[in-house]
């Protein structure tokens, strides 16, 4: 066993972080859909094996259910092999029990998926959201540690990075990821935009949350799909998630031009940093078009996509910035 | 002897009650512009369900209302009844899956009385449940399959049944466990049958619209009791 630079397994893990980051786009767009409860049977599928389905079914919302399935099985027979070889095949012994952290985060993740179409409950959609975003951290720091440049990067002089930055980016990493909670609480509501104008929110900079509102919301509200009323709670949850969102691309700008204080324009966590900021602010102008196209289902899963890019570029800054200063 | 007797009296004194039973009447009505409905534009997207709509996209049927300002699909019933539902005896209730849709869309049934769910298209749907008291269902149906059955134990108003598989299909059906209740037809007429003598809160509900309730008195002859729901 050797910890050198092993190509064909480095390609392997870029290969799975690419495979998990469609399968959140896909799980995304089940979601935005409302399709995930068209499939009401789980390991089987309309009581076929899940791989003999007949394409005739794959139609409207179980071809999303079912292609999401499909991938998730895929990604969990991936990050198997995955893990058997930096098992086998490297040295780090650390990586190795990232290995198993890995594919034990994705048989529990099947297992949640299976059980919120088996139990019906929206709940258990949050943290199936939730446990995909770290499980795409997971993989993309696994093939980050497997990269020529990662094991390259150790014999070279580099600027050591301030505390403060990484404590900074640490922290908006954690806001990021707490509103990725907030906004997988949004979408297993099933209730469809709990606001349907931006910047205003219902008319207003604070919208009204009073029983006769949420009366008045719902009796002019004319939805297509099979969304559930609004209520106050759905109505203060997306403000919230509106403030957070501005809290977040302040912070992300901060990080930005500390960076390029601390560390000068031409370093490569200064370059990430501004494209962090830049997933921000496509995320917002995402977020905005969400609700001027009414939720419209390929947005939203954009706007899902990118909030798990947004997660992922801060906690790999924050994983390079933290083994660059160890090493300096 | 003296069982006999006591029998007869009640016998009597039931076919006596039931004589004196009348019907609850009335027409709802809305006042103001309703919300424009919105046509089901993911519809063109599956051609198992297109295909039903050669002339034209179906829209949704949140407001259905005619010329006068008639209010269709409310629901009336008595408030504070329990116990009395004779759902168990009572005919089931139909409700078809037609050009991707549900026929009706809303539906009044009593606790323990079934739902019958047909499938009458080509293609396979879901029928799931998503109530808040009653235990949740979500059975698969492919074309030509077999009938869904549904019973609900517990009173429910507009309980939602969807199909994932196509998520604009959706209908409520409110759950009573009593027999008195009646869905407003097209021109927002309602007839609630048989009601026994009494005072009694009458609600009627609208799915967007909440609901209204006034008091009446039944004694020899039937009551009429409108309402009228009102956009500003």
């Amino acid at each position: 066993m050797n910890n050198k630079y092993n190509p064909a397994l480095f390609w392997f893990a870029v290969l799975n972080a690419v495979a998990t980051f469609l399968l959140i786009g896909l799980g995304g767009l089940v979601t935005s859909h409302e399709a995930g409860m068209s499939v009401p049977d789980w390991p089987t599928s309309y009581g076929y094996n899940m791989f003999a389905l007949p394409i005739k079914f794959w139609t409207g919302g179980a071809f999303f259910e079912h292609t999401h399935r499909l991938l998730a099985s895929v990604v969990g027979l991936l990050t198997t092999i995955l893990a058997v070889w930096l098992w086998l095949k490297d040295s780090r012994k650390w990586l190795t029990w990232l290995g198993i952290a890995a594919f034990l985060l994705v048989v529990a993740q099947g297992i949640l998926g299976g059980l919120r179409v088996r139990l019906q409950m929206d709940n258990l959609g949050i943290f199936h959201g939730a446990v995909a975003q770290t499980f795409l951290v997971l993989v993309c720091a696994i093939a980050l540690v497997t990269s020529r440049w990662w094991q390259n990067s150790a014999a070279q002089k580099q600027l050591a990075v301030p505390r403060g930055l990484r404590s900074h980016v640490l922290y908006i990493t954690i806001l990021i990821f707490i509103q990725l909670l907030i906004a997988a609480t949004m979408r297993h509501q099933h209730a469809g935009l709990a606001i349907s104008d931006f910047p205003l929110a219902h008319g207003k900079i604070w919208p009204d949350t009073s029983a006769e509102a949420i009366a008045r919301y719902n009796a002019e509200r004319v939805e297509i799909n099979n969304v559930k009323p609004l209520t106050a709670f759905q109505v203060n949850l997306q403000m919230i998630h509106r403030l957070v969102a501005y809290a977040i691309f302040l912070g992300v700008a901060a990080a930005a031009m500390l960076a390029r204080k601390k560390l000068g324009g031409r370093d490569g966590l200064t370059k990430f940093a501004f494209v962090w900021l830049g997933l921000l602010t496509l995320q917002i102008l995402l977020g905005a078009a969400t609700i001027w196209t009414n939720k419209a289902a390929d947005i939203a899963t954009g706007h899902v996509m990118v909030g798990a890019l947004a997660l992922l570029v801060g906690a790999l800054w924050w994983l390079v910035a933290a083994r660059r200063t160890a090493l300096t | 002897m003296k069982k006999s007797i006591l029998i007869l009296t009640l016998a009597a004194f039931g076919a006596f009650q039931l004589s004196r039973a009348a019907d609850i009447t009335g027409t709802i009505t809305l006042k103001g512009t309703a919300p424009a409905e919105k046509e089901l534009t993911p519809i063109k997207d599956d051609p198992n369900c297109s295909a039903a709509y050669a002339s034209g996209l179906p829209k949704t049927k949140f407001y259905v209302v005619g010329a006068g300002g008639e209010l269709a699909d409310v629901i009336v019933s008595l408030k504070g009844i329990s116990g009395k539902s004779t759902g168990a005896s009572a005919a089931p209730v139909v409700m078809d899956q037609k050009g991707c849709l549900y026929m009706p869309q809303i539906l009044a049934v009593q606790t323990g009385q079934k739902v019958i769910v047909k499938n009458s298209d080509n293609c396979v749907h879901n029928v799931h449940t998503v109530p808040k008291d009653n235990a949740p269902q979500n059975m698969v149906q492919m074309p030509g399959g077999a009938d869904l059955t549904f019973t609900f134990d517990k009173p429910e108003p507009f309980l939602k049944f969807q199909c994932d598989v196509h998520p604009w299909m959706f209908a409520w059906v409110s759950v009573y466990d009593h027999p008195y209740f009646a869905v407003t037809d097209k021109d927002g007429k309602f007839t609630i049958k048989d009601v026994p003598p009494g005072k009694y809160t009458i609600e009627a509900a609208h799915r967007k619209l909440g609901a209204q309730t006034a008091d009446v008195e039944i004694k020899d002859a039937g009551v009429a009791q409108n309402f009228t729901f009102e956009i500003k």
